[in-house]
């Protein structure tokens, strides 16, 4: 047999957010490394949160992040209301979801799009694509520019809102400004459906690892916020449980905390809200699925791009529904009337990149006790490490370049979509 | 980008990122309507969190985030070293920004709090200028991108740029938003340098001075109407802290 020697030694993975590291080392034919470590800076929000005012919650706890800062928000705002025991108004769970979901399209674009898409064109960056096809870039800047708009218009500003506060949301745009945005949804599936088109000719890896994919519970709707979780290896449980789901620990090589459930390691993300809540998804998305035989439970993590996907076009028909909604009438109480009380709240929403907590324990006087806040990348960052030894296991030690190995080790990573400042925070 | 037949500089411009959330980077590529001609107008030569494609030949660094652990000192210091101009981008990179407010917790206990017994190198939040020499600081969390446009566009052609000299209310008033304080709520817009276009009164939040004081602020004045309308030292205070910029002064 050839004798088979890799080396792989990724210091600061590009295009993916924050800092992380790939080692692959095989000798022989043996795997004596496979490595995927994450080496961002902490910041420590859960001490900083510590004393806050609710007023001031959920704009430091948007700073977690600046893809997913209107999540983070979210979190944060609903693990208030809880322990406040707060009611939103219908009309502000709306528009909040409005956002969330232009929060979604906005995220998962700049992921297929601007980090995935060079890969597959063996680019190092968009930037070439800008002429080597610029109408899928012409199509990005679109889709981008409409979900970073409305959620400018919805929650004040895209990155870091500024309208969604505990209680509801305080700013509303006017009828005609959401009724501009739902006639320009015509073009935005339209230039969905070429993005589509250009995935369907791109071949993701056939890798497979089983795992357990861990989401928010769907009852009426494909999850968003708020309600029970659960695992595809059939385990359920209610949102101030959710400590028994992520079992957070320390790893020596990390400085994002590692998460596990019934098994090494579990995943979040598009294609564990795929795999869990197949059946709740918008027609036109499952369709999206079908066309590239994406089907429950799939456990190729290559596939959370595709998943990321059909996410795009349940978001952009969901933004639809609700605009709807909202200008069918005329938009009433977006605040409710409340006084910060002693007690404990969870907040969980379905971000771009998986499963959010956010739990705090409020003194008296509207300050936080306590905080903790688990994160999607956090409870991935286990899972890709597992993912990486099966990979090289499967691929490398059967023979691959160097390069190839670096290539597609990297785009495991990337797949999932990692945010590792935020998974560290 | 010509101007009068004349083609301006394309600066070779590198990103870097230290602590911070990344969303000041991703204003970078925002703005979408006019991403393209950005991109034209400078050489991109290292942007991680973009690119594969990383070269040590750069004449503007730009800088995000702030810096909390030992070894982003030496990075820093290896980018200064071959940067002409070196840029604090946003409110994490120019006052320490929000991780600033780690600072006055007791470092071992923080760390005991996150991670246990297993406790991680971290250090004291520093902004860049604490670090290295900072030749332009564009402040925001997150920072402005038509503000960053301009100011490329003014480096390429070397034409000087400066800030407004007038606070956030002024941008405030020209957007016709109701006053924070008429609605009883605290704004410290009449002390923050505008630019921004005044986001956050718009939006119902009022101004919390992530882009740090405007030239000569009165304070005395600012205090003296917090105090007025029922604000305690204490919140006025908070609300300062909040993202760094305001280390020169504390109401009293
Ligand atoms: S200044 Fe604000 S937006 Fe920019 S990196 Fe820091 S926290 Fe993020
Ligand atoms: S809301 Fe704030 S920024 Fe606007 S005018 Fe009033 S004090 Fe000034
Ligand atoms: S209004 Fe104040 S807090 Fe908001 S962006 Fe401007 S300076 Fe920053």
């Amino acid at each position: 047999m050839k004798k088979i020697d890799l080396n792989v030694d990724v210091h600061h993975l590009t295009r993916i957010e924050g800092h992380g590291n790939i080692k692959i080392a095989v000798e022989n034919g043996k795997i004596k490394d496979a490595r995927w470590d994450v080496v961002e800076t902490p910041r420590f929000f859960e001490v900083m949160l510590k004393d806050k005012h609710y007023t001031s919650a959920g704009i430091l706890a948007a700073r977690i992040c600046g893809i997913c800062s209107i999540s983070h928000c979210l979190a944060s705002l609903l693990a208030t209301e809880q322990a406040f025991g707060v009611t939103v108004p219908e009309d502000a769970k709306k528009i909040r979801m409005i956002a969330k979901h232009g929060e979604m399209l906005q995220s998962h674009v700049l992921h297929l799009l601007f980090l995935v898409a060079p890969d597959f064109f063996e680019e190092p960056s968009v930037i070439p694509l800008v002429e080597r096809t610029p109408e899928v870039i012409t199509i990005a800047r679109r889709l981008k520019l409409f979900a970073n708009r409305l959620c400018d218009a919805i929650a004040g500003r895209t990155t870091h809102p500024v309208s969604l506060q505990v209680g509801g949301v305080t700013a509303v745009p006017s009828q005609k400004e959401l009724i501009g945005f739902r006639d320009e949804l015509e073009q935005i599936i339209n230039d969905l459906q070429k993005v589509a088109a250009l995935f369907a000719t791109l071949q993701m890896p056939d890798f497979v690892r089983e795992t357990e994919f861990v989401s928010l519970k769907g009852e009426a709707e494909y999850p968003a916020m708020g309600g029970k979780i659960m695992t595809s290896d059939g385990i359920v449980r209610l949102d101030k449980e959710y400590k028994d789901v992520t079992n957070e620990y320390v790893d020596a090589n990390n400085t994002s905390k590692w998460t596990k459930l019934s098994r090494e390691s579990y995943a979040v993300g598009a294609l564990a809200r795929f795999n869990n809540n197949y059946s709740l998804l918008h027609p036109e998305a499952v369709k999206v699925a079908e066309m590239f035989g994406l089907k429950p439970v799939c456990h190729n993590p290559f596939m959370n791009n595709v998943a990321q996907l059909v996410e795009s076009f349940h978001s952009a028909y969901e933004i639809m529904r609700l605009i709807d909604e909202v200008t069918a009438g005329r938009i009433k109480n977006t605040m409710a009337e409340f006084k910060p009380t002693a007690g404990e709240g969870v907040g969980i929403v379905e971000a771009p990149r998986g499963i959010l907590f956010h739990h705090y324990k409020y003194d008296g006087n509207g300050r936080i006790e306590k905080a903790n806040c688990v994160v999607p990348s956090t409870q991935n960052n286990a899972n890709i490490h597992y993912d990486m030894k099966s990979l090289v296991e499967k691929f490398a030690v059967k023979g691959m370049t160097d390069e190839k190995l670096e290539l597609l080790s990297s785009m495991l990573v990337r797949s999932y979509d990692p945010c590792l400042s935020c998974s560290v925070h | 980008m010509e101007y009068l037949g004349i083609k301006p500089n394309k600066p070779k411009v590198a990103v870097f990122d230290f602590s911070g959330c990344e969303g000041c980077e991703l204003q970078l590529v925002n703005k979408e309507d006019t991403l393209i001609d950005f991109l034209s107008a400078i050489d991109l030569r290292g942007w991680r969190e973009a690119s594969s494609v990383i070269n040590d030949d750069y004449d503007i660094a730009l800088i995000e985030g702030s810096i909390t652990r030992d070894d982003e000192i030496k990075r820093l210091e290896k980018i200064r070293s071959h940067a002409k101009v070196l840029v604090a981008l946003g409110s994490c990179a120019c006052f320490g920004g929000v991780n600033q407010m780690k600072n006055v917790f007791d470092l071992k206990k923080a760390n005991q709090e996150v991670y246990g017994d297993k406790p991680k190198e971290t250090a004291k939040v520093k902004a860049v200028k604490d670090v290295v020499k900072v030749d332009l600081e564009i402040p925001g969390c997150p920072i402005s991108k038509a503000e960053v446009e301009s100011i490329i566009r003014h480096l390429a052609w070397g034409m000087p740029f400066s800030y407004p000299v007038y606070p956030v209310c002024v941008e405030c008033k020209q957007r016709f938003t109701t006053c924070m304080f008429e609605k009883g709520l605290m704004c410290l817009g009449p002390i923050t340098m505008a630019g921004c276009n005044a986001p956050c009164p718009a939006g119902g939040l009022g101004c919390w001075g992530c882009r740090g004081p405007a030239k000569d602020p009165n304070y005395e004045s600012f205090f003296a109407i917090a105090r007025e309308r029922g604000f305690s030292t204490a919140e006025v205070n908070e609300r300062l802290n909040f993202f760094g910029g305001f280390q020169e002064v504390n109401a009293k």
